[in-house]
């Protein structure tokens, strides 16, 4: 005590924190450690990009030579245009398609609106590839309604129309999960005060629906926009000989070897993913902004002829969902279409079995569980330090940021910056490459955004003082992070469990670059078989990773049914 | 392991600074451009209750939580029971909190909460046991151990929140609005509980509110902060009577301000009126004043003739407020600015106090608090 008390003097002038105790020391390094992660991991693969664009094959700097060349290339400027045209196509369908279905769910009094909404978002279960594979057994050159294709005038599925159905398939729930939200907030008050002044239906949409749910559509937008352009999957195997950003990147790097121009042409996939996220972050500012506003939930009421053809919009939407994922799996079983429609297990055989990718779908489990493992500890105690802990305030909002910017980075983008970081030989981490850590890594830093958001929501939830209090009660803060906040906010910590799992069962864009002879994924097998024309044991893969994903998420709804139940009694109790 | 000992060692401490269990010196805090704090320096006894009371953004919880270590003073320094604490992280200072939002660990038990201090310090089961049933019996909730915090109401949560706060027996207590989150009646009762535990325990609490009947009816002295600064500190009756600055008199109880010029000798001149105060001596004639006057500071059953400050007023309003009322009054000779006087029930009828009515009134010319008026004020 006596020597700190000259020093006190000696620093009157300059701007003084308090002392550290043992705790704060160790929450600091946490918080340091997650901050050098996100750094290591996201921020400097993206540097690599940076740096390769301007440099030749040795590592000289040339300028803007891979610019130039990749500009003056009309082929590669095709694919800038196909890209563009094509999601903004995707938008155009998919979103107003999620609007409709949308409002059935939340303003008409249809049945089975639970259902209808769990069939709506199975696609979020498949890898993009599943829905390209279904599309050409229904339209490919053998489909099942490729006479349909003709009367409307289309040679064939390959190409453009291929991909603009196989991403609204895959884009529709991520529109219609953002679209739900907008219009589950709407005011009821509002539409009683119209019914009150004798308004038609009509004219409420326009004047209160609408307008209400203007941000909601713009964000939906914004997401299947950059969807669309960042895919890799579907053009891949439905795009035939049509060109598209996304697949140019890949032939660039894996095919040519040609890293300058595939870092040319990542920079590019980032402008609109960069623009949409900027765009999507002022939109839900102002989404939060009316969320917090007091407001009455809105109540349909029944309206016999208008909830008749919300019901029909369903179930034909909710039919055209399942026939996509329905093909797949009928595939699987059959011998070979169109020839052999003997039902049998040759194709799981030969995909988990006999086959030279047999190991895919194993390795696929296994990253899945590390992902949910050591992504939702990283994700969890990287927010929770952001939002609980004292001190380094220059570095916890760099964390939030960081975990923001993770969204504005395509898979493909992400992939090709840890090949150029991880794989140069004068990089310490270098051992790190072609092993199944850097898919792990990859997947949970790709993934970060939404898994930190979920977090930070349940964090925010809990009262702000407990680390205060228990600093009174000199009980160290990781005390209480393991005694309170944690079985408090276990119900998110599985949450973000679950969705990396997920997640990374369907990934492809991210990992394409990353996977080695050892180490090839479900849905990289895949695209592989694809590849080979062995189209029966790719649905056969693609059918076992939705299988997997549907039994993950009813484990996860069982779990936190019996395993909440146990040890969150106390949320049970409220209200008594 | 006991952090104090070589601070009470160090010299023998003068008795008045024993006295003291807490001295903040000189503490000042600024939000980039905004000083928050201006340089405060406060003592609080050993034992006594002290409250800081303050409209909103006074201050008074940045002062709480810089006591606290829950924020960072810019400069200042804060000494308890003769250690300076200035610097301590939180877990090193010696004090128990209590949040308006009461923060009891939802997933624990009352009595998990009430121990959660106590197990960390490896005591043995029994003596946390019996701490924790002693703690829960002295708040009044003996048989709520095994209940959880969202089975009680808020009035009980926030016992069971200030039974944990006092089960590691701090020498300082910190309640940061405890009673705001609270509905009218239970605020009522668990005001008279704390105090009555506070002196039972004889522990020094310091209590931030807004609410000035909640500081009038628990504090032993009152501290009145206003943008950063200390307007007054005193006991409740001191606050109440005699207070120090125009901001005290207006914002603890209610009050009628008289623009006034003095004319010498405690006299002033109010509209037409001349006014005699006790309070307002060495106001130089013809210096421009305001007259402080509480609705309660009148005689009306002795108004006898001639009397000084005998008025007559007439009854423009009553506003009814259960066991007295608030009456409006209209003053020929103050141009029509009206007084606001309070009677008691039975004085409006024993007065006949009704609207139109003309009363005389004998304003107590020793509770007219006279402040004189700033050359701000006058600019405007």
């Amino acid at each position: 005590m006596k020597a700190a008390t000259p020093m006190l003097h000696a620093r009157a002038a300059a701007p003084r924190s308090l002392g550290l105790s043992r705790e704060d020391v160790i929450a600091r390094v946490v918080l340091l450690a997650v901050v050098l992660f996100l750094v290591l991991f996201l921020l400097a693969p993206m540097a690599s990009i940076l740096m390769r664009a301007v440099q030749d094959n040795d590592g000289h700097f040339i300028g803007f030579t891979h610019f130039a060349d990749y500009l003056s290339s009309p082929a590669l400027l095709g694919a800038v245009w196909n890209s563009v045209w094509v999601a903004a196509t995707v938008v155009l369908i998919s979103v107003p398609l999620a609007f409709t279905f949308a409002y059935a769910l939340t303003r008409s009094c249809a049945p089975l609106k639970g259902t209808f909404r769990l069939i709506a978002l199975i696609p979020l279960l498949a890898p993009s590839l599943l829905s390209a594979i279904a599309f050409i057994q229904w339209f490919g050159n053998q489909g099942v309604l490729k006479p349909l294709l003709q009367v409307i005038g289309l040679e064939t599925i390959y190409g453009a129309p291929g991909i603009i159905l196989s991403e609204v398939y895959n884009t529709f729930p991520h529109a219609l999960m953002i679209l739900l939200t907008a219009l589950s907030l709407a005011d009821g008050r509002l539409f009683e005060a119209a019914d009150s002044l004798g308004t038609t239906r009509w004219r409420k949409f326009f004047t209160i629906t609408l307008p209400s749910c203007k941000y909601g559509l713009i964000s939906a937008a914004t997401v299947v926009f950059t969807y669309v352009i960042s895919d890799f999957g579907a053009p891949k195997v439905i795009g035939g000989n049509f060109n598209v950003l996304s697949v140019d990147v890949f032939k660039q790097v894996v095919g040519q070897q040609n890293f300058g121009r595939g870092a040319v042409v990542g920079l590019l996939l980032l402008i609109p993913s960069i623009a949409s996220f900027l765009i999507d972050s002022r939109v839900r500012r102002k989404l939060r902004a009316q969320l917090s506003a007091r407001s009455v939930p809105h109540v349909p009421k029944p309206s016999r002829g208008f909830d008749v053809l919300m019901t029909a919009y369903c179930v034909l939407i909710c039919g055209l969902l399942l026939a996509v994922v329905g093909m797949a799996v009928w595939t699987s079983f059959i011998t070979l279409w169109p020839y052999n429609l003997a039902l049998t297990l040759r194709h799981y055989e030969f995909a988990l079995i006999d086959g030279d990718l047999a190991s895919a779908y194993g390795n696929s489990l296994k990253m899945g569980f590390c992902v949910a493992l050591f992504g939702s500890i990283a994700v969890f105690v990287g927010a929770y330090l952001t939002e609980k802990s004292r001190g380094l305030d220059l570095v916890r909002p760099l964390v939030h940021l960081l975990a923001m910017l993770s969204m504005a980075v395509p898979g493909l983008v992400l992939g090709l910056g840890y090949i150029m970081f991880f794989n140069h030989p004068n990089n310490p981490l270098n051992f790190l490459y072609s092993s199944m850590s850097i898919l792990v890594l990859s997947v949970i830093v790709h993934y970060y955004t939404s898994s930190h958001l979920t977090a930070v929501t349940a964090l925010k939830q809990i009262d702000n003082e407990f680390e205060a209090v228990s600093a009174s009660l000199k009980v160290p803060f990781y005390k209480t992070f393991f005694r309170v906040t944690l079985p408090v906010c276990l119900p998110a910590v599985l949450d973000i469990a679950r969705y990396y799992f997920v997640v990374s069962m369907a990934t492809l864009s991210g990992v394409v670059f990353l996977y080695s002879p050892d180490t090839v994924l479900a849905s990289v097998a895949i695209m592989n078989l694809d590849g080979a024309g062995e189209i029966g044991p790719a649905a056969a893969l693609a059918s076992l990773i939705v299988l997997t994903s549907v039994l993950v998420c009813l484990l996860y709804s069982l779990a936190t049914r019996v395993l909440l139940g146990k040890t969150q009694a106390w949320r049970n109790l409220a209200g008594h | 392991m006991d952090m104090r000992l070589p601070a009470e060692l160090a010299a023998p401490l003068p008795q008045s600074d024993a006295q003291i269990a807490l001295a903040i010196e000189g503490v000042h805090k600024r939000f980039d451009q905004f000083q928050v704090l201006k340089h405060i320096d406060l003592q609080v006894r050993q034992g006594e209750m002290l409250c800081l009371l303050g409209p909103s953004g006074c201050g008074k919880t940045t002062l709480l939580r810089i006591i606290a270590g829950l924020e960072t003073q810019t400069g200042g320094r804060i000494v308890q029971n003769g250690r300076d604490i200035s610097w301590l992280p939180p877990v090193k200072r010696d004090y128990g909190i209590v949040f308006q939002s009461y923060a009891l660990f939802p997933n624990l038990t009352i009595a998990d909460n009430v121990a959660y201090g106590l197990v960390n310090r490896k005591k043995p089961r029994a003596e946390v046991q019996a701490r924790v049933e002693e703690l829960l019996k002295l708040v009044g909730l003996p048989t709520s151990g095994a209940k959880y915090p969202s089975q009680l109401s808020g009035g009980q949560q926030q016992r069971v929140a200030l039974a944990r706060a006092l089960a590691t027996a701090p020498r300082l207590l910190l309640l940061d609005e405890p009673l705001s989150a609270l509905d009218a009646l239970e605020r009522i009762r668990l005001r008279g509980e704390i105090r009555r535990l506070q002196q039972q325990l004889g522990v020094t609490t310091i209590m931030v509110t807004h609410d000035q009947e909640e500081a009038l009816s628990m504090a032993d002295r009152i501290v009145v902060m206003n943008q950063g600064v200390i307007e007054q500190v005193g006991s409740p009756h001191e606050i109440y009577e005699r207070p120090a600055t125009p901001f005290v008199a207006d914002f603890v109880g209610k009050v009628n301000v008289l623009p006034a010029i003095a004319l010498g000798r405690g006299r002033f001149r109010a509209g037409r009126l001349e006014l005699q105060c006790g309070d307002g001596g060495d106001h130089a004639p013809g210096q421009a004043v305001r007259l402080y006057l509480r609705p309660e500071d009148r005689a009306t059953e002795v108004a006898p003739e001639g009397a000084a400050n005998r008025i007559w007023g007439e009854v423009r309003k009553v506003e009814f407020l259960g066991a007295s009322c608030l009456a409006e009054m209209c003053i020929e000779e103050l141009d029509g600015q009206p007084l606001q006087i309070s009677f008691s029930l039975n004085q409006l009828h024993d007065l006949g106090v009704r609207v139109g009515a003309r009363i005389p009134l004998v304003l107590r010319s020793e509770r007219i608090r006279v402040f004189p008026v700033t050359s701000q004020e006058v600019a405007r």
